[in-house]
Parts: structure tokens; C-alpha cells; sequence
């Protein structure tokens, strides 16, 4: 069993195995838990394909299994795990990281407040927002 | 901080989101229920603002418009870098470094109310191609240390078991040690001593280690002190 962490996506897999640095996930289960797919051109995210690479096809497959962490490093993202392996964090890799700060688009995210009250940035969509951290550190 | 402002040009127009970073959100609902702002002020316990808008520490800030685009990418909230100064025993700062904090807080408070009433027409509201160049710095060791440091502080939920807790412990160091800058992550899991977090030796070390460069890059804004 493995639980996963993506963005604000929190996805426990029974039928996952994360052991020796490698995220191993039910075929049928990956675009549930990641949001891509395995089809017949490679893995898949919508229309967007990516080939297998050539020779490394047993790093990334095994009979109706994918190695997630294999194609999130080979997508440029940071793929960590606890020491048994049961819990992943797949991460932001800088490339995209970058892409999306210079789209300057203001990245979307839901924060409580102290009654418990979820506040979603754009909700407040036709203010300005004057967005600032502070901490009781 | 912000209240004043949000008292007088907030509303329709201009809203304050105040994001507490806290994995230990009791703390913050002290501070909170203190202050009584009428803002809405939000607990992050998970650091999802540092990891999304690339913040090193507290307080920093983002201008975001009326449809969602940065005009102002992350930068320091009017804060100096004063601590450089400030009296190790005592923890008093020298006069004209005081001033020239005050002096810095009072010049990007003012910059934000004249965008909270001008909006784009606000000298202050960057154009596209220069608020890219503002961008704060990302680099593949940054993004590796947000992954750690969300996963480290996910393990320590709840009451972790022994091995769990250390195991997040090893997490959070990595991230601490893959972004330095980051004094967000390294304070959050600093133990406080009795004079508080910001002058442990841990601090001072921290501040010598940057020698002449400057902690926060100049904030880009007509009558900041450099």
C-alpha cells in the first residue's frame, strides 16, 4: 500500500508498491492517482504523449504495473519517498517551476482560516490581492 | 501589520490575504485572536505558499490583480535587513539602522495603498516583462527541497511513531540543506532558546555565512532604502 502526495492531491493505493526507490502503481490505477495513462504511443497526461525510452522499458514497466517515479524523474520532477517507501511526494521540477512563474499567472490554492473556513485564492477573482506570509517563528 | 491599510482602502477593490506559515497552527491563533484583523488571515501549516510562490522567509509579499496576474512576484514585505546589526546580547538595533527599517516599512506600506486605489495606473504595479524579471530565483536543488521539506512535515502529523518522527526529521534537513535561503524551512523546524529563534548561534551563523551579500535582494521600488 502506498499513499501518494501531488500538489494538493492525497491519494492512498492499496494495490501501490513503493520499495527500492521505485513507485511501482496498478496500470488501471495511474491516471486516478497521477492523472496519466498508459497507452499503446507511452504514458500519457490528456493528448500529450511521452515515449518510453529506448532500452530502459523494464524500469518502467512490468506486467499491468508503471514505475511512477521513473517517469516523474524523466519528466524533470523530484520524486521522494519515506524510508519504507509508503508514502511519495511527487514534486515540481525547477523547468516547470520556471514556466509557471513566467506565466505570471498567481498559482491557485485553498487555505483555512482559524473557524476551518477553506479561502480559495481565486475567489477573490476582481480584487487586487496583496498575498503576504508571515509566521509565529 | 496590515490592518490600518486594510481599514482604510480595503473592500470591493482591495482585499489583504495574510498567510500564516505554521506547522503548529495553535501558534498563530494566539497572534490572531490578539489582533482581531478583519481580513481573512489563513494557516498554512504545510508551507503551500513558500513551495507556490517561491518564498524564503517571513514577511514577503505578492501583488496579484484584479484577474489573477502577478504585478509584483515575491519580494520582501517592507523588511530590512537589520538583524545584520542588531546587538547580539541585548538584541538592541543601532539607531539609524532602526530608522532605516522604519523607513522601509513605512515606503512599502504607502506603495501598496497607492496600487490598493490605482491599481495598474500605480507606478508601483510592475508591466509583464518587467515583473518577469522580479521573478525570484528557482533552481533544481529549491525544487528538490520543497519535495522534501512537504513530505518531512506531512510525516511529522499526528503523534508520528519514534521511527516516523526521525525519519521526517531526516526529510527536513535535507531540505534545510538543499536551500539554505531558505530561513523559512530552517526556523520552522528550529527548537526556540530562551532569547527566541532569531538569535540563536544558529542564526548568527546563518548571518555570517551570507557576508556581504545581501539576504534579500533590493526591493525594486521608488524610495526604498538600499
Amino acid at each position: 500500500m502506498v499513499t501518494i502526495l501531488q500538489g494538493d492531491r492525497e491519494t492512498t493505493l492499496p494495490g501501490g508498491s513503493g520499495a527500492d526507490d521505485q513507485l511501482w502503481l496498478p496500470a488501471e490505477a495511474l491516471q486516478a492517482a497521477i492523472g496519466w495513462r498508459l497507452r499503446p504511443e507511452g504514458l500519457c497526461q490528456g493528448d500529450a504523449c511521452v515515449p518510453i525510452p529506448a532500452g530502459r522499458q523494464a524500469d518502467f514497466l512490468r506486467p499491468g504495473q508503471v514505475n511512477a517515479a521513473a517517469l516523474w524523474r524523466h519528466l524533470g520532477h523530484p520524486a521522494v519517498h519515506d524510508r519504507a517507501g509508503e508514502v511519495w511526494l511527487l514534486g515540481l521540477g525547477a523547468g516547470e517551476r520556471a514556466a509557471r512563474m513566467a506565466s505570471l499567472q498567481a498559482p491557485d490554492f485553498t487555505l483555512p482560516d482559524l473557524a476551518g473556513r477553506p479561502h480559495r485564492l481565486s475567489d477573490y477573482r476582481g480584487r487586487r490581492v496583496l498575498l503576504v506570509s508571515w509566521a509565529s517563528w | 501589520m496590515w490592518q490600518a491599510l486594510y481599514a482604510e482602502v480595503g473592500g470591493r477593490d482591495f482585499v489583504v490575504l495574510a498567510v500564516a506559515m505554521d506547522a503548529r497552527p495553535e501558534a498563530p491563533r494566539r497572534w490572531i485572536e490578539a489582533a482581531q484583523p478583519t481580513y481573512p488571515c489563513l494557516i498554512d501549516r504545510d508551507h503551500a505558499l513558500a513551495d507556490l510562490y517561491h518564498m524564503v522567509n517571513v514577511p514577503q509579499a505578492v501583488w496579484i490583480d484584479e484577474g489573477g496576474r502577478i504585478v509584483r512576484p515575491t519580494e520582501t514585505a517592507g523588511a530590512y535587513e537589520g538583524f545584520r546589526w542588531r546587538d547580539r546580547s541585548s538584541g538592541k538595533m543601532p539607531d539609524d539602522i532602526a530608522r532605516t527599517t522604519a523607513e522601509s516599512k513605512r515606503t512599502y506600506v504607502a506603495a501598496v495603498r497607492d496600487w490598493a486605489l490605482k491599481g495598474a495606473a500605480s507606478a508601483h504595479a510592475f508591466a509583464a516583462a518587467a515583473a518577469r524579471a522580479h521573478l525570484p530565483p528557482v533552481t533544481e536543488e529549491i525544487a528538490r527541497a520543497h519535495a522534501h521539506f512537504r513530505l518531512g512535515l506531512y510525516l511529522l502529523r499526528g503523534t508520528p511513531s519514534a521511527p516516523r518522527r526521525q525519519d521526517a526529521e531526516r526529510l527536513l534537513a535535507e531540505a534545510i540543506r538543499l536551500h539554505p535561503d531558505s530561513w523559512a524551512m530552517w526556523r520552522q523546524r528550529a527548537e526556540p532558546n530562551e532569547q527566541g529563534l532569531a538569535a540563536n548561534p544558529e542564526f548568527w551563523a546563518r548571518v555570517e555565512a551570507l557576508g556581504a551579500r545581501k539576504y534579500y535582494p533590493a526591493v525594486d521600488m521608488q524610495g526604498m532604502p538600499r
